[in-house]
């Protein structure tokens, strides 16, 4: 069998740069997309017609299309239409932002719907203004009950990263492929690159489980 | 006081109010009975909109709750309600569940509301539990919290929907003396309760009602010694 990690070695810190990469997308896109999520999530449990049918929509879309599909549409698309260039690294962050604002809207708006009806009725009771029911009382308790399922998509979101590779961000995924390639040692670096990703959703799953051990202390 | 006028709340096509008018007058204590599915939940969530009526005027005081121009918020302030399910925040303290609303709706400081809160705390006899989440109290304890917390805003008649039918049988007696004792402040109060007792040693008035009508409106000693309505006496001979 022809395998010899040692072939890799002196190219394993090229490959590792590749992480700060990787979390600098993951990172930037997870706020942006928790950002949108919760702002649709409102859209779609508010009063406001319009805004129910524009969250309803964008969720459909983001939804229903490829997440590649949205990557290349934003990267190459958008230049033709303004004329604007787009970096690869905003790109990425945008189109895995936006993509996953869809997901995280509908897991929201699972976890404000599971809220007691009695929260409200009490925050109403005692005049509290709709705002700051949602911020102070509804949307704490809610984000309690969807932690695993936010978890869940936030590690989606580091793996899923990998597809920046097809518009040339040197995330870990394009290094290791790089390297494969100067070598002819594919085999060594795409597993490197994979345990890589594996431990970085250990990391992420350990501390999803530290967050919510915080949050049911007042269970 | 709280003035009612034709007060109707219909469900798709079935009728749960039938055209409701009452007066509470300030300092009353009103014990509103009845079958259940009579309507006196209902009726009671009218009064400060937790229910949108479907037809008919309440007035809180001087304003006029069912006037889309009224601001509720400012209404809500001054009725305190308590749920049979407690309905704590469970994410907050004993004393955060108290003083967050003075603090968020009235902009009372930290500090004042604080103070009035451990007051509160102190008078329903719940002060060590302050710091403890709702999760670690009992019913009753509950109950007496969430009354702590409707009277943080101070206000100026507390609705108490059936405030012990949530509760295990040896709790129902704390909550309703803490009631008791807020009846002796001259506080004005209207309780749906299946409390008998209660209410007859309580309650100025009691409001029977059935089948989303208003069959009685008399004094606690006339309407448990002599019913006039074939309703009420059913009812009664049911239940005592």
């Amino acid at each position: 069998m022809n395998l010899d990690f040692t072939q890799i070695v002196t190219s394993i810190p090229y490959i590792l740069q590749g992480i700060g990469v990787t979390l600098k997308i993951v990172g930037v896109a997870a706020l942006i997309g928790f950002t949108i999520g919760i702002l649709l999530a409102l859209c779609k449990i508010g009063r406001f017609k319009g805004l129910k049918w524009f969250a309803d929509i964008y969720t459909s879309i983001f939804r229903g299309t490829p997440l590649i599909l949205q990557l290349l549409l934003i990267y190459y698309g958008t230049p033709q239409l303004f004329d604007i260039k787009v970096t690869a690294y905003s790109a990425a962050v945008l189109a895995f932002g936006f993509n996953s604002g869809a997901y995280i809207s509908e897991i929201i708006r699972a976890g404000i719907l599971a809220v007691d009806k009695g929260q409200l009725e009490a925050s109403m009771a005692l005049g509290i203004p709709y705002k700051k029911m949602m911020k102070d009382i509804v949307l704490p308790q809610a984000l309690k009950n969807i932690l695993p399922a936010l978890m869940n998509e936030f590690i989606t979101l580091t793996k899923e990263s990998a597809i920046v590779t097809v518009i040339g961000v040197t995330d870990i995924m394009r290094r290791a492929y790089i390297v494969g390639g100067n070598t002819y040692r594919y085999f060594e670096s795409l597993i490197f690159a994979g345990v890589i990703y594996y431990l970085m959703v250990i990391i992420l799953t350990l501390i999803g489980k530290a967050v919510e051990r915080r949050m049911r202390r007042s269970d | 006081m709280i003035k009612i006028q034709d007060l109707r709340k219909s469900y798709g096509k079935v009728e749960v109010l039938k055209g409701i008018s009452t007066t509470i007058q300030k300092g009353e204590i009103i014990a509103i009975i009845g079958p259940s599915g009579s309507g006196k939940s209902t009726f009671l969530r009218c009064i400060n909109l937790l229910e949108t009526p479907t037809s008919g005027h309440i007035w809180v005081n001087e304003a006029e709750v069912t006037n889309p121009k009224v601001n509720i918020m400012k209404v809500r302030e001054q009725v305190g309600m308590v749920f049979q399910q407690f309905n704590l925040f469970p994410h907050m303290t004993v004393l955060e569940n108290i003083t967050y609303a003075p603090i968020m709706v009235k902009g009372t400081s930290k500090k004042d509301a604080e103070l009035r809160g451990r007051e509160l705390l102190k008078k329903v006899g719940l002060s060590e539990k302050e710091s403890e989440h709702p999760v670690r109290l009992s019913g009753g304890q509950k109950q007496r919290v969430a009354i702590a917390r409707a009277l943080a805003m101070s206000p100026e008649m507390m609705l108490f929907d059936e405030p012990t039918s949530a509760l295990d049988p040896e709790m129902v007696k704390e909550v309703l003396e803490v009631i008791k004792s807020l009846a002796l402040t001259g506080m004005t109060m209207a309780i749906v309760t299946h409390e008998m007792g209660f209410a007859r040693e309580v309650a100025d008035r009691v409001l029977f009602l059935d089948d989303g009508q208003l069959v009685e409106d008399a004094s606690p000693t006339e309407f448990f010694s002599s019913p006039k309505s074939k309703r009420a006496q059913d009812f009664l001979e049911k239940i005592l």
